[in-house]
């Protein structure tokens, strides 16, 4: 099963953060939520592998016993 | 209160020029005795070019103001004659700590790799730095050097011409005129010069205070850079502790925009903020405190005819990541070997366009990294504050999340890509040699590369033939003949040839990667030659 990847895997960091920002901006708060949610679906698609998305779910909670 | 600040370290004294009936000429006037203007001039006069120093003021720098300074800077002062005393009397420093409300969430060491004479950072107090200048000045001086600074000398107007300037100065002892081939503006961030010019400054204003202390205490943190995001003793806001020389602290607390400044200011305001910092029982005495807001703008151009602006003047930047200082220095740096060879006549004036060009390059990047940073620590809507503190929540844990943790990108020198003056990459080399890059450090035994490279054009030899001097245009590139065994770290190796075998580079007076290539071609490298002094 393919693992998530949990290392820096970004081509450039900043760049991303500052895009998503840009992608936020001028827009409400219900807004802004929803474009997330989109978001997180279009990420999730691309993933597609069930056993990695899996992993990213229990890794968003936060969760103690992660590793 | 510090002696320091009270001592004039350029007292005024009448100049003979000052009795003339017709204005003197000097080659180069620098208007601003800060660390941007100082650094020019002590370039310049170790060049030879007569330059004179006007400052409205006679004494350093008051409060600590910049304290970071950068390799880079370093690298720079050593060439200078000024970067031991530097190293020597300031902090350094490599690693530094990120927490998040009351958890530390991330450490980071900016210098994982060995290998550089200088280190990541110092931190040393703008008023340590200046006094350093000033005492290099001086024994420039003691050689005959031909450089003066003139405390309390005002400048109140500005003609320009199109060969030359005419100053209009005030004194204690009254207005004097003076004239210069060239001026440089380094008179900082409010530039007289600048506003005499008419000239624009544009940028973005951020809403925000900050409340800078630099208190003196006995403490046992270590000299590391610490950063809180939304810690309990500055809730909802910012925190950063720092440490200089002379048992000096620096702590700058974000305090929002909605303030009364003068309020904040009063030590019965901020020292209770101190303490639930530092700990009640923590003894610590006030030796400054100031409140800033920011913008980060520049001019559209460095260059104005025979008016060259440089640091401050020309470009402003948020705080976060030492790149205010930093990157006036490395405008002298680009600067002043290029006026030597326009002056000298052996440059066209259209080189120094080019000074403009990739300086504002740098202003650009700076800009973009510092306001990014400003973005990350101040979020300026719940949504970019969610994301912001998801980042901080997962830095904790994962790993993946740490590089979009962003408490200021610490000041690194621009790449000058695509700068008119490199030639087209000729070596399947690494990346952070490639044209345009300011060379990194390497080992040479007990030695190091970067000292062998200061002030003149050089043709870097590694493992590869070439004559020992190539002259093109009345320029002179001297061969410094390396091999890969000279470094037996390999980062030589590692840093200058990466997969190839031999290689050439040829390299500005100020430490920049003109051309390189894996072998000798004499029309490449003059046609480089050319290239790099404005003429191609």
């Amino acid at each position: 099963m393919a693992d998530l990847i949990l290392t820096p895997n970004f081509d450039n960091a900043d760049d991303f953060y500052a895009n998503l920002l840009a992608l936020h901006d001028g827009l409400d708060k219900t807004d802004s939520d929803a474009l997330n949610a989109r978001l997180v679906l279009v990420l999730a698609n691309h993933i597609g592998d069930a056993g990695v998305l899996s992993q990213a779910l229990k890794t968003a909670e936060l969760h103690d016993n992660q590793d | 209160m510090n002696k320091i600040f009270e001592t004039p370290l350029y007292a005024y004294e009448r100049s003979p020029d000052q009795d003339t009936a017709t204005p003197v000429r000097h080659k180069v006037i620098v208007v601003g005795a800060g660390p941007v203007g100082l650094t020019a001039a002590i370039d310049l006069a170790q060049q030879g070019v007569g330059v004179v120093v006007l400052d409205d003021n006679d004494k350093v720098s008051f409060g600590s103001r910049a304290i970071c300074f950068s390799q880079r800077t370093l690298d720079i002062a050593d060439r200078l004659g000024c970067g031991n005393p530097m190293a020597e009397t300031g902090v350094q420093w490599e690693a530094g700590k990120v927490f998040f409300d009351d958890r530390k969430v991330y450490e980071f060491d900016l210098l994982p790799e060995k290998g550089f004479s200088n280190p990541a950072f110092v931190n040393l107090q703008q008023y340590h730095l200046e006094e350093i200048l000033v005492d290099r000045v001086r024994a420039l001086q003691a050689e005959g050097a031909p450089i003066e600074i003139r405390g309390r000398n005002k400048v109140e107007a500005i003609g320009t011409h199109d060969d030359h300037v005419k100053l209009e100065v005030e004194t204690p002892e009254g207005p004097y005129n003076v004239e210069a081939d060239w001026l440089i503006a380094s008179d900082g961030a409010h530039s007289p010069t600048r506003r005499m010019l008419g000239l624009d400054f544009d940028g973005r204003i951020f809403e925000d205070n900050f409340l800078i202390a630099d208190v003196v205490m006995e403490a046992d943190f270590p000299s590391e850079r610490w950063f809180w995001f939304d810690p309990p003793f500055n809730r909802g806001q910012s925190a950063l502790l720092h440490k200089q020389p002379d048992n000096v602290w620096r702590i700058d607390l974000q305090l929002g925009w909605d303030i009364d400044k003068e309020r904040e200011k009063r030590p019965e305001n901020v020292i209770p903020r101190l303490k639930a910092m530092l700990g009640e029982d923590v003894e610590f005495e006030l030796e400054w405190v100031s409140i800033y807001t920011f913008q980060c703008r520049r001019m559209e151009k460095f260059r104005h005819g025979r008016v060259l602006f440089a640091g401050d003047s020309a470009h402003q930047v948020s705080p976060f990541g030492a790149r205010g200082a930093n990157s006036g220095i490395q405008d002298t740096d680009n600067l002043c070997w290029k006026l030597k060879l326009v002056i000298d006549g052996k440059a066209p004036e259209l080189l120094l366009d080019s000074y403009s060009r990739e300086r504002v390059q740098a202003a650009d990047e700076n800009i973009t990294m510092s306001t990014r940073s400003t973005d990350f620590i101040t979020p300026k809507s719940e949504m970019s504050r969610l994301l912001r503190d998801a980042v901080l929540d997962l830095s904790e844990k994962y790993e993946f999340a740490r590089p979009l943790v962003n408490s200021g990108r610490l000041s690194a020198p621009c790449t000058y890509k695509g700068s008119s003056l490199s030639s087209a990459d000729a070596l399947n080399g690494p990346d952070i040699t490639c044209p345009g890059s300011a060379c990194p450090d390497a080992p040479l035994g007990d030695e190091f590369l970067l000292p062998k490279l200061a002030g003149k054009f050089t043709l870097l030899t590694i493992d590869a033939e070439a004559p020992e001097r190539l002259e093109e245009g009345g320029i002179q590139a001297t061969r410094l003949a390396l091999s890969v065994k000279d470094d037996l770290t390999l980062e030589l190796k590692r840093r200058y040839l990466g997969d190839a075998d031999s290689a050439i580079y040829l390299i500005r007076p100020d430490q920049h990667v003109a051309a390189r290539r894996d072998t000798f071609e004499e029309n490449a490298f003059r046609q480089a030659m050319r290239r790099a002094t404005g003429k191609e």
